[in-house]
């Protein structure tokens, strides 16, 4: 009953035995290569490769004698090995291994404004050859997207000067002019990105490229502040944090998929077709125009503030339809018939 | 785990390489260290050959070719042997730049598992002498998120085998046991999907892998069916959610400084007296009336009247739902 652990175990046993045997030709091709380098590339410590090494010293060929073990030459910090008992090959690649390698470079080769697509192209045709058969997980990879503007963004950003964006935020609908020090253009879900360090809130944000509307390069180079830090996108763009506010809607059917498109944090089943949804904001007024534009079948549980905005803004907007509307367009066929009269209006609340 | 068991291992592959014959396990345990045992002690015999399976596991799950067979036709005892031609990565002869894009892909994981994969496929890369640059970057990367079912489902694919899952569409109460012979993953704006045959529906279907409950059930042997031949995935996913041609036009009444996110795509904007006038393009006037619907008293539809009393009859709702709900004190 013991298994979980052992498999555990097994695990730890066969990384450390997939890169001993992956030792011996990496430092094969690469003789005389200080041992901290090594140890660097390869993503351990000195003392755990020195150890390797020890190990690998005492592997060889049946005799096991002088001259059918692994043999090395220390010269100072370097190393060299001397002898590699026929592993002077890597493994081939694993199916996982090469379908990660793979997915990966077809997602860069399609990613739009990549600056060396040509050279992803051949790499990805070199890496499908020597994987072979391995790569008959057929991937298809599609990530359609405005790629003039992707590419224009990309260039600006690699110009290495800040940035004058007019930059739309949909969580105020508002469109603000914004002088950005730009970190990286980077790709979730299917959207490309500036992140940048933002000098009007002086905080680190992610820009979505459909979204920024204008873009004029400074004189100035961009100086991103020290204390400025990429973004953990393990999660997603969007990470609600427990401080901002928490809205429970009762949706009906047809608005349910609200579920997969918004982070929620709690959704259950509640009367009849309804579900109780909980999800955080970055504030209430666009929550107020989210509830809005769901339509009827969404009602606002809490907070009772939401849910006043939320028939605050239905009923002025009705009054105003209840007012006689301006004149219709020039010229247009139905200009003449006067829309005020609207009986749907008059028959609304109040 | 323990240094002897790792020596054990690559002492084992070593040999396995470096012999044409095949080894019986009773030759290889006079070889190779770590497995002295008396073969006529029945206990020391058994766990001798316990010792032996885990290893060969342990090998084959880490992608060794171990193959099996017999020496002579006098041999009844199976052998093994490693055929150095199936061990070998075979030469890759990537130029600096395609190395560097390489590099780059193999860090785009944001999925445990297949990130290790990547950087274990990549480890092999730079062991046959691939010098990767860590600092190259290609001025745009994505990062790459996938279900949890994107493995299983491509691993089902690839081996065209059966397999089963819960499927849980947000409209339905229950999510519905579906059955499917998978013919490839796809990657659609950022979304993944599986296309195959739907078993019960006897059709292509697609499925979201976001929607798929718990675990992927593999149903069937490998090779189980043939996918049609020259099957274009992606047409099957992106027939669904293609982009629309927006023909239609609806003016609407602005206040003035509101509504930016309706000012972004107006084809027209002419202010005047009662606010400025916005000409939307428009595809869909429900839809169209939803997202009017939400910028309240600040936006008002002029025209088509369809959209107009699209977006009349969704306030007058809401505003009864929500005068309901301060009348019962949020009871509901």
């Amino acid at each position: 009953m013991t298994r979980p652990a052992a498999r555990g175990g097994s695990r730890a046993s066969a990384d450390r035995l997939a890169r001993l045997l992956n030792l011996v030709p990496y430092l094969l091709a690469r003789p005389g290569i200080e041992v901290a380098e090594a140890a660097d590339d390869l993503g351990v410590t000195e003392r755990q490769l020195r150890e390797d090494l020890e190990l690998l010293w005492v592997c060889g060929l049946p005799g096991y004698g002088p001259g059918d073990l692994i043999d090395m030459a220390f010269d100072g910090d370097r190393v060299t090995i001397t002898y590699d008992a026929g592993i002077d090959r890597p493994l081939r690649l694993t199916p996982d291994e090469a379908l990660a390698l793979v997915v990966a470079l077809r997602m860069l080769a399609e990613t739009p404004g990549v600056t060396n697509r040509e050279a992803v192209e051949r790499a990805l045709a070199k890496i499908e050859d020597a994987a072979g058969d391995l790569v008959g997980a057929p991937v298809e990879v599609r990530l359609p997207a405005d790629t003039r503007r992707v590419e224009a963004l990309r260039a600006a950003v690699e110009g290495g000067r800040a940035l004058r964006i007019t930059y739309y935020t949909a969580a105020r609908d508002e469109t603000t002019e914004r002088t950005i020090d730009p970190l990286r253009m980077l790709m979730v879900g299917g959207r490309a990105y500036v992140e940048a360090w933002c000098r009007r809130v002086e905080a680190v944000r992610l820009f979505r490229a459909d979204r920024i509307d204008a873009v004029t390069e400074l004189d100035e180079p961009a100086v991103v502040p020290p204390q400025a830090r990429p973004h953990d996108l393990t999660d997603g763009v969007f990470r609600p944090s427990p401080d901002l506010p928490l809205i429970t809607l009762r949706v009906g059917r047809g608005e349910r998929w609200i579920t997969e498109y918004y982070p929620c944090e709690r959704v259950e089943a509640g009367d009849g077709d309804h579900w109780l949804v909980s999800l955080r904001v970055t504030d209430l007024a666009w929550a107020r125009r989210f509830v809005l534009g769901l339509g009827p079948d969404v009602t606002v549980v809490a907070p009772a503030e939401l849910a006043e905005q939320v028939r605050a803004a239905a009923t002025a907007a009705l009054d105003a339809y209840a007012r006689p509307a301006p004149a219709a367009r020039q010229g247009a066929p139905d200009a003449a018939a006067p829309p005020a009269a609207d009986p749907a209006v008059a028959a609304g609340p109040r | 785990m323990s240094r002897t068991r790792t020596e054990r291992l690559v002492n084992l592959v070593i040999c396995l390489l470096s012999t044409r014959r095949f080894l019986t396990a009773a030759q290889i345990a006079a070889t190779v260290p770590g497995y002295e045992h008396d073969p006529n002690d029945a206990r020391d015999h058994e766990a001798f050959q316990r010792k032996f399976e885990r290893d060969k596991a342990e090998l084959r799950e880490l992608g060794v070719p171990l193959e099996t067979g017999t020496a002579s036709v006098f041999d009844a005892e199976p052998g093994y042997r490693i055929a150095p031609r199936e061990y070998a990565l075979p030469d890759i002869p990537l130029e600096p730049d395609e190395a560097a894009a390489v590099g780059i892909a193999a860090r785009l994981w944001q999925h445990a598992g297949l990130a290790a994969a990547a950087s274990s496929g990549l480890a092999k890369l730079r062991a046959a002498g691939v010098d990767v640059d860590p600092q190259a970057t290609l001025g745009l990367e994505p990062m790459v998120t996938v279900d949890p079912a994107f493995a299983p489902l491509t691993a089902a694919a690839r081996d065209r085998r059966e397999v089963g899952f819960d499927y849980r569409v947000p409209d339905r109460d229950a999510p519905t046991r579906r059955r499917l012979q998978p013919w490839g993953v796809v990657c659609w704006r950022g979304r993944w999907y599986v296309v195959g045959h739907d078993l019960d529906r006897a059709a292509t279907r697609c499925f979201r892998l976001s929607r798929v409950v718990g675990a992927v059930r593999v149903t069937g042997d490998p090779g189980g069916y043939q996918p049609p031949a020259g099957v274009d995935l992606i047409s099957h996913v992106a027939r669904w959610s293609g982009p629309v041609e927006r023909t239609g036009r609806a003016t609407v009444l602005a206040a003035p400084g509101r509504a930016a996110g309706l000012r972004r795509w107006a084809v027209d904007v002419a202010a005047g007296p009662d606010g400025d006038r916005l000409v939307l393009p428009y595809a869909d006037p429900d839809s169209l009336a939803s997202q009017l619907v939400g910028y309240g008293p600040d936006v008002r539809v002029i025209d088509p009247p369809e959209v107009r009393e699209a977006v009349i009859q969704r306030l007058k709702e809401i505003a009864v739902r929500h005068d309901e709900l301060a009348v019962a004190g949020g009871a509901r």
